[in-house]
């Protein structure tokens, strides 16, 4: 009573012939088919290699194995002939490949199957319900025609393929057959495999099977579905595929995962994992557990690998993720928001903001003369620094990596018409981005900047028209920022409502109101200069209307109903 | 892309196989030991000059990564390095005194040694002070790397230049012959670089880092270009066009993803900004051999002046290349 293993090898012939020696002095039977390919030099010494071991059998003549073939569906049959009819102790058969590696003692496999004697272990898939395959046809496979090799003449493949689509020529498939898909490497008891060999039928189902796409993956497992009366649908060999169809490969790094995971075979093994092959190939019985496969880990791990490498991680821009426009899966790494008027109309806003938010708050990090980093850093988190120049040379790259850098930390700055206008759009299409614009308030610095009067009226022209274009920006129905725009004279009316609006989105205050206010600029006088600024002419319509006395009384250092809302 | 352009194309990459092809004979052959090749062997190729010093833990660092033979292009060292080099039994050695700008920076004689010599392996372009990392690189040779692309279909392999450098003046510690470089450089940027796309060879266009930061604030668009294709399945009709920064076919450099996903990749920490580089600077600036008349090396010279010290407090320090991945400088793409 004990399990057969057949053995298909192709390359790495010396691991191959290791595996089977292990097999072979623990008493169990090993089949080998090797590929025609595989030269007659290298085949003479794979058979050196297990001379004298009186278990092990080659399958002649030897079949091109070439991949998604009949011919290596073929090989297994001959393999399987060969073991039932030369090893009548064998309950159970095995089919692993030449890069399999079996992760537990042969005993333990024994007294597994012993324990399960009429079981098959077979992943068997109808293509009805599950999309089993990445990305190949499904039921394509078994109504189609596949005479030219997809490997070598990939152009007359896709070209029958379109042809039999477009003239609707199907095969049928042949009763009582149902299709099912499913990993290659199976576990079979005897009696099913027997019946599988001995069908009446059988000739007739290999004549539909050797045009079948990939029948190594659909032949015994929908054979089985007729004979078996146990299947259990999974496979006893792990092995994962990535997004490409390539299965993953296991390296000596993986040994723990491999250990803890209980499973009885692994594939690929990388030929060189030496570790992996003096560690596993022992039946050493101290490492018996008895235990059911968990292979849940390492499934982890790949499915992580498979999203990193079609997803990638978002807000990232590296040598090997430089996605394409409105392709990055998340322009930046984190929400952030944008101030605009807000350290106008304010004094020390941003003191302010990051006391009240606990997050960073920068100046206006497009500064003409530098990039105001928080607490005026000349260097910042991933040495980013304050150049100007640098910053400008790539500005979104500016902001996408100061995103990236400060993950788990949000980012708060301030943004206007005299800084470099060149990441607004960045911004805009940014869902990310939370961007808050109090129109017209630029004119507050001006205002008391003691300018002559005739550059004031052509820089409150030249901020007004940058202004006018980037609200109309913001306005496009491609934005995906968060956008809210006031005019400063909509703005004053109610300033705390407006701004606890905004934090309210930033720092989940649960409902409380703020207990601090910030401090607005001296008004005092600012009606009348916009006044004075029309009255020379300009359209200024920005900043919204103010009357020209705003404050007839004389100007308020503080607004009266901020104090209230103090309180 | 047109034909038109794809022909341009393949008409420029003739020229620089001609090119390399002339040059051949600018090169003197010192010690030739390709009869050691196997089938299946990973090939490093390398130009140097005067940089005795850092050999010996450059041939160790890559022959324990599973570089099989060494292809050197010694170009007029007058310190021991040719004597040292020629020495190896696992280096094939070319000495030459012709022009290192003429030979576009050692280019051209690079693509004639892979042209006769590597088709069909897996060459490592490297510098002599570049040392290749990538994601596993503590617990899988090069070889593991090069079997998985293969096993992927993919041809070429990035990692971006990383500069290194030391806490304090660059000169404070002087390098010892056999030293780990990073012992003293062990600091770099992490997240100061900024990519575009060229589109005439559809590489990536790296910048930034230290060198920007500090010699070309005020110029970024001269700073040194950061983007590396070192590790290629060399095929006699491939040839670098521009340092390792690219290749032609251009298909080898689409090492990137562009639909959002991450492809592997490396990095090769850059061991300049060492003693050594102070002496480095003098020399060329009087020998004008390298990329736009030196002015990189000028740019060096005009603040090496004031002793900088490359460090912020924002520096990070090298610690392995799950560091690397974690900042997003490498990745591990699906390689798992």
């Amino acid at each position: 009573m004990t399990v057969g293993f057949i053995l298909l090898v192709h390359t790495a012939l010396d691991r191959a012939a290791q595996v089977a020696r292990h097999w072979a002095l623990s008493g169990c039977p090993v089949v080998i088919h090797a590929d025609r390919k595989v030269t007659r030099s290298a085949y003479a010494k794979l058979q050196r290699r297990v001379k004298g071991m009186d278990n092990v059998r080659f399958v002649t003549p030897r079949r091109h194995c070439a991949w998604g073939t009949w011919g290596i569906v073929g090989a297994t049959l001959s393999a399987a002939e060969t073991m039932l009819a030369e090893y009548p102790d064998v309950r159970h058969v095995y089919l692993a490949s030449g890069s399999c590696l079996p992760l537990r003692p042969v005993q333990e496999l024994e007294a597994y199957l012993a324990e399960r004697p009429r079981t098959d272990f077979i992943e068997s898939v109808t293509i009805e319900d599950v999309a089993w395959s990445k990305g190949g046809f499904e039921r394509e496979r078994f109504t189609l025609r596949f005479p030219f090799s997809w490997k070598s003449h990939r152009e007359l493949f896709d070209r029958w393929v379109a042809i039999q689509r477009r003239f609707k020529l199907h095969r049928a498939i042949p009763d009582p057959i149902v299709p099912h898909l499913g990993s290659q490497w199976w576990c079979l008891s005897r009696a099913t495999l027997t019946a599988i060999l001995e069908d009446p039928n059988r000739e007739r189902y290999d004549r539909y099977f050797r045009r079948v796409w990939i029948p190594d993956e659909s032949y015994f497992q929908s054979l089985v579905r007729l004979h078996s009366t146990s299947v259990e649908s999974r496979s006893l060999t792990l092995s994962k595929f990535d997004s490409q169809g390539k299965p993953y490969v296991f390296y000596d790094d993986h040994l723990q995962l491999l250990r803890r995971s209980d499973c009885f075979m692994a594939r690929k093994i990388w030929p060189h994992a030496d570790r992996l092959y003096s560690a596993f190939l022992s039946n050493d019985p101290n490492v018996t557990k008895n235990a059911e496969p968990r292979p849940g880990r390492i499934d982890r791990m790949f499915a992580n690998a498979g999203e990193r490498r079609v997803l990638g991680r978002p807000g990232l821009y590296m040598q090997g993720r430089f996605p394409r426009n409105d392709r990055e899966n998340g322009r930046t790494a984190g929400p952030y928001s944008v101030f605009e008027g807000f350290g106008e109309l304010f004094v020390d806003f941003d003191t302010w903001l990051a006391r009240v938010t606990g997050h960073r708050v920068h100046k206006h990090l497009y500064a003409p003369e530098r990039a105001e980093l928080a607490g005026g850093e000349q260097v910042y988190n991933g040495a980013l620094t304050d150049s100007a120049a640098l910053r400008d040379y790539n500005p979104c790259a500016f902001l996408t990596n100061l995103i990236w850098t400060t993950r788990g930390e949000r980012q708060c700055f301030m943004f206007g018409p005299r800084d470099n206008q060149f990441p607004a759009g960045f911004m805009a299409a940014d869902p990310n981005a939370q961007i808050s614009v109090i129109a017209g308030a630029w004119a507050i610095p001006l205002h008391r900047s003691g300018l002559p009067r005739e550059l004031m009226r052509k820089e409150a022209a030249r901020l007004q028209r940058i202004e006018a274009g980037h609200l109309e920006l913001l306005r496009a129905r491609w934005v995906k920022a968060r956008v809210r725009i006031w005019t400063l004279a909509d703005f004053v009316e109610a300033p705390m409502e407006k701004l606890q609006d905004v934090l309210d989105e930033i720092v989940p205050l649960q409902g409380r109101r703020m207990t601090e206010v910030p401090r607005m600029a001296d008004l005092g006088g600012f009606g009348r200069f916009l006044q004075d600024l029309k009255n020379d002419g300009m359209n200024l319509h920005l900043p919204g209307d103010f009357p020209a006395d705003d404050f007839p009384e004389g100007p308020p250092r503080t607004m009266p109903y901020l104090v209230k809302q103090a309180e | 892309m047109s034909a038109l352009d794809s022909y341009r194309m393949r008409l420029k990459r003739k020229k620089y196989r001609i090119r390399a092809f002339r040059k051949r004979r600018e090169l003197k052959v010192v010690a030739d030991r390709t009869g050691a090749i196997k089938r299946g062997h990973l090939l490093a190729f390398t130009t140097l000059r005067n940089e005795r010093v850092r050999l010996p833990y450059f041939l160790d660092y890559y022959r324990k990564a599973g570089v099989r033979h060494f292809f050197m292009v010694d170009n007029a060292s007058d310190d021991g390095s040719r004597e040292y080099l020629a020495d190896q039994e696992d280096v094939s050695l070319w000495t030459t005194e012709a022009s290192y700008r003429r030979a576009r920076f050692g280019v051209d004689w690079l693509n004639w040694l892979a042209l006769r010599h590597a088709h069909g392996h897996w060459a490592l372009t490297v510098d002599v002070d570049e040392f290749l990392v990538y994601p596993f690189c503590d617990t899988r040779p090069i070889n593991a790397l090069t079997d998985w692309l293969d096993g992927s279909g993919l041809r070429s392999f990035s990692a971006m230049l990383l500069d290194m450098y030391p806490k304090g003046p660059i000169d404070a510690q002087t390098y010892a012959e056999g030293q780990d470089p990073f012992e003293i450089a062990s600091w770099f940027d992490s997240g100061n670089y900024m990519i575009s796309r060229n589109d005439r060879f559809q590489n990536l266009w790296i910048q930034g880092g230290p060198r920007a930061r500090a010699f070309f604030a005020d110029a970024p668009t001269n700073a040194p270009s950061l983007n590396k294709i070192p590790l290629v399945k060399w095929d006699r009709a491939y040839c670098y066009v521009n340092s390792t920064h690219m290749l032609l076919p251009r298909g080898l450099n689409l090492t990137y993803d562009e639909e959002g996903g991450e492809k592997t990749c490396g990095a090769l920490l850059h061991a300049k900004f060492l003693n050594t580089f102070i002496d480095k600077t003098e020399e060329e600036i009087t020998r004008r051999e390298h990329f736009a008349g030196s002015r990189e090396y000028l740019a060096y010279h005009a603040v090496l002046k004031e002793q900088p010290d490359l460090w912020t407090k924002w520096s990070e320090q090298y610690i392995n290349w799950r560091q690397l991945e974690i900042l997003g400088l490498i990745s591990k793409g699906n390689w798992a």
